[in-house]
C-alpha cells in the first residue's frame, strides 16, 4: 500500500521548520534577524517540498508514496509511519506556501502589539511557533499511521494555543481558552475511539498503519460508534454547525497570519480527516451516518452565510464564509462521488488560498485605518486603488468567480452532489447567491461611496509622527499609504495560484483524482475493500 | 468451615529462609535510616545537613542498584514453615511489579530527597521549621531558630517512610502489609507538620493526615482480621485458594473484609470518597514533602492495591468490582471537577493528583498484565512530573514565603520563562498532552481498560476522558496565568515582588530531571514501557 521512498523527505520536510524554530527562539540577534531566519527556513522547506512533489508518481498503484516506517512504541502498535497520496500531497504544499506569506504578512504585527512588553523576545517566540505549526501541518497531513496522526492532531493544539492566547487582540485569552477546550474535547473523544480502532484491528506491533485497520469487518454498531467518535473531532476542527462557535471568536482575535493558517490550513485537518479516517475506515458507518452530515453540511452552507451577511466586523465575517464553505467541502465528501470528493479536496486547496487572501488583505485595511468594523469604511478604493484592486479579487475569488480557482471547486462539489444528493445540491447552490451578497455587500460598504472623514482611525494615527498628525485632516489622504513593497511582496504569490488554479486546475487535480478513487473505493463498495484488505494481509 | 485449617504457632522457634540478595533493597534502606538515627546523635551540628542528604542519597541509589540485582532473585522469599500444616509460608513476594515498583519509588525518593535538602542558603532545609516541637510563634522557636537548629531528622524519617514504600508493594501477606502501611505513612505524618512558614496550617494537615490515617490504618486491619476469619490465613495466596473454593455462606465475612481491606489503600491512594484529607495535607505539608507523597505514597499504595486486586482477592473479583468502578468513576470526576474552583496551587495540584489516581484505576479495574503494566509506567511517569512540579511551586516566593495562590503567578512567564516553560510544559503533561510522557501513561491506562475490561472498561474510558478534558482546563488555565496574565500589583515595589528564588544545584537537577524524564517518555516510552509490561507477572 505504501511507497517507500530512498530520501525521507516528509521527514526533511517536518525537521527544517522545527529546527528552525528553534534556531530562531534561541539565537541571539535582532528581531529583524529572527524574522529573517523564520523566513529563511520556511522557505527552504518550501523548497524541499517541491523537490520531493517532483518524485511523487501521479498514476502509482500504491495508496501512499514517498512513504518512511519505523518502529516507535510497538507496545501499543505505533509506527513512526508517513507517506502522502495526492490529497495529502496538495495539502501539504499549500501549507508550504502558505506559511512563508504569512510569515510576510506577520513581520510588522507582533512587534507594534507588543513592543513595551519584551521586544525582541516576543517576536522571536512568535516566529518560532509559527513554525512548530508548520511542523506539526506536515506531519498530520503526512501521517500513515492512526496514533500519529493523533498525537500531531493533538500537540498541533499547543502552538496555536499560544499564538492566539499571547499575540492576539482584546479577548484573545477567551477565544483561546474556548478554541483549546472544543479542539480538545473532540480530540480526547476520538481517542476513545482510536484505542477502539486498534483493538478491532489485527493489532500487534503495527497495528495503527491505516493499510492494517482498512477494511476491517466490525461490528456494525461498533463500527458506527468509531465513526461518531471520529467525526465529532473532525466536525469541530473543521467547524461544522454546530460545532462551529470557536472559530469566529479564534480568528477574530488572533493576529492575520495565524487567522489564516487556522483556517486555511489547520481547519482543514478536519476534512481531510473525514476522506482519510471516516471514509477510508468505516465505510459502511459512512453510509449510515449520511442523512444527517448532509443535512448539517447544508445548514452549514446556509446559515454561515446567512451569519456572515450580519456581520459587522470584517474578520467575523470573513470566518463566517469559511462555516459556508467548510459546509460545501464536507457536502463533497459525503456525496459519494469521485468528482465530489475531487471537488472537495481541490476545494480544500483553493479556499486555504482565498481565505488567507482575504483575511491578509484585510488585515492591511485594518493597519491603515485602525478599525476592523465596515461601517468605518467607506470610498476606500479611491484611497488605496491598488489594495482595493487586489481586495476586489480577494472577494470575487470567495464567492466563486469563473477564472479564479474557487469555482472550480464549487462547481465540481455541487456537481458530484447532484447525482446522489439533488435537493442538498440544490439547495447548497443557493449558498453561492449568498456568497455574491456578502461579499459584494463588504466590498461595497468599505470600498465604494464617500472616504469617511478622519481617513486615518485612532490607533494608527497613534503610530504617525507629530508632524504628520498636525497635517490638516483633507491632506492625511496622502500619508495613507498604498500597498508597500512586503505586502506586494505577499500577495503576488497568492493571487498568482487563485490565478493559476483557476484557469489550469488540472495542476492539483491530476495528483487529486487518483488518490480520491482510492479513498473512495472503500465506501463505494465495501466488499472490494475487504477483499483488498484480505489480499494485503496474506 | 473453611477449606483451609487454620495454621496454628509453629511448636518451635524455625528460622525463616530468606534469600538476602532479594531483599536486599529493603535492608539496604532500612539499615541507612538507622545510621542516620545515629547520625543526628553523633555528628556535629554545622556538618549535619550534608552527612544526612548525602548518606540518603547514596543509600537510595545503593538500593536501587540492588533492586537490579534482586531481578534475578525474583520468588517468593521470608518463608516459615508452618507448624500444623508444614506448608512453607512466605511473607515477602519479590516480583516484577515489586521490584518496578521499588525501582521508581527508590529514584523518586532520590529526587524527593533532593528537594527536600534544598538550604537556599540557610542553614537547614529551607522548607522544614529548626523546631518542630514549638509552638508557632513562641519565644522557643524564636530561640531555636536563632541558635541556628535545623531539622536534619527530615533524612532519617523520610528513608523511613520509603522503607515502608518500597515494603508495602512487596509484602505477600495482609500483616506484613499493615506494618508497610503504618511504617510508611507515620513518618509522614510528622514531617508533614514540619513546614517552616505557616506552620498552623501545617500542624494541622499533620493532625488531620494523622486522624484520618489512623482510621484507615484500622479499617485495613479489622478487613484483615475478616479475611482471617473468612480464610484462615493472612497469606494473599490462601486467601485467594480460600475464595475459589469456600463456600458462599461465608460471604458475610468475605465482602466487607476486602471492603475494608481495600478502603485502607484507597486512602493511600486519595480515591472518593477517601480524599478529604488529601487538598489539606497537600497544602499544609512542606512543598518538597508533598511532591515526595504525591509521587511515592501513590506508587507504593498503588502496588499493593495491584497485588490486593491481582493476587489476593482476584478470584472473589465480582464481589468488589463493581464497587471499585463506582470509587474510579467518583475520583475522576470529583478529582476533575473540583480542580476546577481552586485558587491555591498546591490544593490545585492536590485535586489533580485525586483525578490521576482515578485514571489509575481504571488501569487496575483492566484486570489483565497489560493494566499492570500501565499500571506502573503510570504512576512512574506521574511520580517524576509532579516532584518535578512540587518542585518548581517551593520555588516561587513572594516575601520569602511561598506563593502559592494562583493570583501570585499571574505573568510569571514573562520574568522567569525557563521556569514557567517548564511549569507549562509539566501542567500539559497532567493534561495529557501528546509528546509528554501523561499522555502515553494516559493512553497506555486507557487502552488497557478498553481491551480487556469489557463495556464497564469503555464506559471508565469514556468518562476519563471527558475528566480529563475538564482538567485541560485547570492546567490551561494555569499556563494563562504565567504567560497571559500581568504581574499582581506591578506597583513596582521590589521586595513585595513575587520572585523565583535561585535553588542550589539539588533542587535544579530535581527539576532538571523531572521534566526531562517527562519529556523522553512522551518521546520514546518504548523502553519504560516494555519494561514494564515484562514486570507485570506476580508471583503467588
Amino acid at each position: 500500500m505504501t511507497e517507500m521512498s530512498s530520501v525521507p523527505w516528509l521527514t526533511i520536510m517536518g525537521l527544517i521548520p522545527l529546527v528552525g524554530s528553534l534556531v530562531v527562539a534561541f539565537a541571539p540577534g535582532s528581531a529583524l534577524m529572527a524574522k529573517r531566519l523564520a523566513l529563511g527556513f520556511s522557505l527552504a522547506t518550501l523548497v524541499v517540498g517541491i523537490v520531493a512533489a517532483l518524485q511523487f508518481q501521479i498514476n502509482s498503484p500504491k495508496q501512499f508514496q514517498l512513504g518512511e516506517q519505523a518502529s516507535w512504541i510497538p507496545q501499543f502498535g505505533v509506527s513512526y509511519s508517513l507517506g502522502v497520496d495526492g490529497i495529502a500531497l496538495v495539502l501539504i504544499l499549500m501549507s508550504l506556501v502558505l506559511t512563508p506569506i504569512c510569515l510576510i504578512a506577520a513581520w510588522n504585527d507582533v512587534e507594534e502589539e507588543t513592543a513595551e512588553a519584551g521586544g525582541a523576545r516576543n517576536v522571536k517566540t512568535y516566529f518560532a511557533l509559527l513554525l512548530v505549526l508548520e511542523t506539526f501541518m506536515v506531519g498530520v497531513f503526512a501521517a500513515t499511521d492512526v496514533f500519529l496522526f493523533y498525537a500531531f492532531f493533538e500537540a498541533m493544539l499547543i502552538p496555536i494555543y499560544f499564538l492566539i492566547g499571547r499575540f492576539g487582540g482584546a479577548r484573545r485569552q477567551y477565544a483561546a481558552m474556548k478554541f483549546l477546550l472544543f479542539s480538545l474535547a473532540g480530540g480526547l473523544v476520538m481517542l476513545v475511539a482510536v484505542i477502539a480502532l486498534y483493538l478491532q484491528g489485527p493489532g500487534g506491533s503495527d497495528g495503527f498503519l491505516i493499510e492494517r485497520l482498512t477494511g476491517l469487518s466490525m461490528d456494525p454498531t461498533t463500527e458506527r460508534l468509531l465513526f461518531v467518535g471520529f467525526f465529532v473531532a473532525f466536525a469541530i476542527k473543521a467547524p461544522m454547525v454546530p460545532f462551529h462557535t470557536w472559530l469566529p471568536d479564534a480568528a477574530t482575535e488572533s493576529t492575520p497570519a495565524t487567522a489564516t493558517l487556522l483556517v486555511g490550513v489547520l481547519d482543514k485537518v478536519g476534512t481531510f480527516g473525514m476522506i482519510r479516517f471516516c471514509l477510508q475506515l468505516f465505510p459502511e458507518a459512512s453510509h449510515w451516518a449520511t442523512p444527517v452530515v448532509v443535512v448539517l453540511a447544508v445548514v452549514s452552507v446556509i446559515y454561515g452565510a446567512l451569519l456572515a451577511i450580519g456581520q459587522t466586523d470584517m474578520m467575523r465575517l470573513i470566518s463566517y464564509t469559511s462555516v459556508s464553505h467548510f459546509g460545501f467541502i464536507v457536502l463533497g465528501i459525503f456525496a459519494f462521488t469521485n468528482v465530489g470528493s475531487a471537488g472537495s479536496t481541490l476545494y480544500m486547496v483553493n479556499h486555504g488560498f482565498s481565505t488567507a487572501a482575504l483575511f491578509l488583505f484585510a488585515a492591511m485595511l485594518v493597519h491603515r485605518r485602525g478599525s476592523k468594523r465596515i461601517p468605518d469604511y467607506g470610498g476606500w478604493q479611491s484611497v488605496t486603488p491598488a489594495l482595493g484592486g487586489i481586495f476586489l479579487i480577494a472577494a470575487m475569488s470567495a464567492l466563486a468567480l469563473p477564472g479564479l480557482s474557487t469555482f472550480v471547486s464549487e462547481f465540481l462539489v455541487l456537481v458530484g452532489t447532484f447525482p446522489t444528493r439533488p435537493a442538498a445540491a440544490v439547495i447548497a447552490t443557493s449558498g453561492i447567491i449568498l456568497a455574491a451578497l456578502y461579499m459584494l455587500l463588504m466590498y461595497k460598504k468599505i470600498m465604494t461611496g464617500p472616504p469617511p472623514g478622519d481617513l486615518i482611525g485612532e490607533r494608527a494615527l497613534a503610530r504617525l509622527t507629530a508632524e504628520e498628525q498636525a497635517q490638516p485632516e483633507h491632506a492625511r489622504r496622502s500619508l495613507v499609504r498604498d500597498l508597500s513593497t512586503r505586502e506586494k511582496l505577499l500577495a503576488t504569490p497568492l493571487i498568482a495560484v487563485i490565478l493559476v488554479l483557476g484557469f489550469y486546475p488540472n495542476l492539483a487535480l491530476n495528483p487529486i483524482n487518483p488518490a480520491v478513487d482510492k479513498s473512495l473505493s472503500h465506501v463505494l463498495t465495501p466488499a472490494a475493500g475487504n477483499a483488498a484488505a484480505e489480499g494485503s494481509s496474506k | 468451615m473453611t477449606s483451609v485449617a487454620p495454621q496454628g504457632l509453629p511448636a518451635v522457634f524455625q528460622q525463616s529462609t530468606i534469600d538476602y540478595l532479594a531483599i536486599l533493597p529493603l535492608l539496604i534502606v532500612f539499615g541507612v535510616a538507622i545510621v542516620g538515627v545515629l547520625v543526628e546523635a553523633f555528628v556535629p551540628r554545622d556538618r549535619r545537613h550534608m552527612v544526612q542528604a548525602g548518606l540518603a542519597v547514596v543509600g537510595l541509589l545503593a538500593a536501587f542498584v540492588a533492586v537490579i540485582v534482586a531481578a534475578k532473585h525474583q520468588g517468593l522469599t521470608m518463608g516459615i514453615t508452618d507448624g500444623a500444616s508444614d506448608r512453607r509460608l512466605f511473607a515477602l513476594a519479590i516480583d516484577g511489579p515489586a521490584l518496578f515498583m521499588q525501582g521508581t519509588i527508590l529514584l523518586l525518593g532520590v529526587l524527593g530527597v533532593l528537594t527536600m535538602a534544598e538550604r537556599l542558603g540557610g542553614v537547614g532545609p529551607d522548607a522544614f521549621t529548626p523546631s518542630g516541637a514549638s509552638t508557632p510563634g513562641s519565644p522557643f522557636e524564636t530561640n531555636a531558630s536563632r541558635a541556628g537548629a535545623l531539622t536534619s531528622e527530615v533524612f532519617p524519617l523520610t528513608m523511613f517512610a520509603i522503607f515502608g514504600m518500597i515494603l508495602f508493594p512487596t509484602t505477600n501477606d495482609l500483616i506484613g502489609m499493615f506494618v508497610a502501611l503504618e511504617v510508611l505513612s507515620l513518618p509522614l505524618y510528622i514531617l508533614s507538620g514540619l513546614a517552616r512558614r505557616r506552620r498552623l496550617l501545617s500542624q494541622e494537615a499533620s493532625l488531620k493526615y494523622f486522624l484520618l490515617g489512623a482510621f484507615s490504618s484500622a479499617f485495613f486491619l479489622f478487613g484483615s482480621a475478616l479475611l482471617y476469619g473468612y480464610s484462615g490465613s493472612f497469606v494473599l495466596g490462601d486467601i485467594s485458594k480460600a475464595i475459589s473454593t469456600g463456600p458462599i455462606e461465608m460471604n458475610g465475612l468475605l465482602v466487607p473484609g476486602a471492603f475494608l481491606v481495600f478502603v485502607g489503600l484507597l486512602f493511600k491512594v486519595a480515591a472518593v470518597p477517601f480524599h478529604a484529607w488529601t487538598p489539606d495535607v497537600y497544602q499544609g505539608a512542606p512543598t518538597p514533602v508533598t511532591g515526595f507523597m504525591a509521587a511515592c505514597t501513590k506508587a507504593a499504595a498503588f502496588g499493593a492495591i495491584l497485588r490486593l486486586a491481582y493476587v489476593g482477592l482476584d478470584t472473589g473479583r465480582w464481589e468488589w468490582t463493581n464497587a471499585l468502578v463506582v470509587i474510579a468513576l467518583l475520583t475522576m470526576v470529583v478529582g476533575s471537577v473540583l480542580s476546577v474552583t481552586q485558587t491555591d496551587m498546591k490544593r490545585l495540584l492536590a485535586y489533580s493528583s485525586i483525578a490521576h489516581a482515578g485514571f489509575v484505576l481504571v488501569g487496575v479495574l483492566a484486570f489483565d498484565s497489560k493494566g499492570v503494566g500501565a499500571v506502573l509506567f503510570y504512576v512512574a511517569t506521574y511520580g517524576f512530573a509532579i516532584i518535578a512540579a512540587f518542585a518548581i511551586i517551593s520555588l516561587v516566593r513572594q516575601n520569602g514565603g511561598e506563593a502559592t495562590h494562583l493570583s501570585q503567578w499571574a505573568g510569571l512567564g514573562k520574568r522567569y520563562p525557563l521556569v514557567a516553560g517548564a511549569f507549562a510544559f509539566l501542567m500539559l503533561a497532567f493534561a495529557g498532552i501528546p509528546a509528554t510522557s501523561g499522555f502515553m501513561a494516559k493512553f497506555a491506562v486507557f487502552s488497557a481498560a478498553v481491551g480487556t475490561g469489557g463495556a464497564t472498561g469503555t464506559v471508565l474510558v469514556v468518562v476519563g476522558v471527558l475528566c480529563s478534558a475538564i482538567t485541560v482546563f485547570v492546567y490551561a488555565r494555569v499556563i494563562v496565568l504565567m504567560y497571559f496574565g500581568d504581574p499582581p500589583g506591578d506597583t513596582g515595589d521590589a521586595a513585595n515582588a513575587v520572585e523565583v528564588v535561585v535553588p542550589s544545584v539539588t533542587t535544579t537537577f530535581s527539576i532538571a530531571i523531572g521534566t526531562v524524564i517527562t519529556l523522553a517518555l512522551g518521546v520514546v516510552p518504548s523502553a519504560l514501557l516494555d519494561l514494564a509490561d515484562r514486570a507485570s507477572q506476580f508471583v503467588r
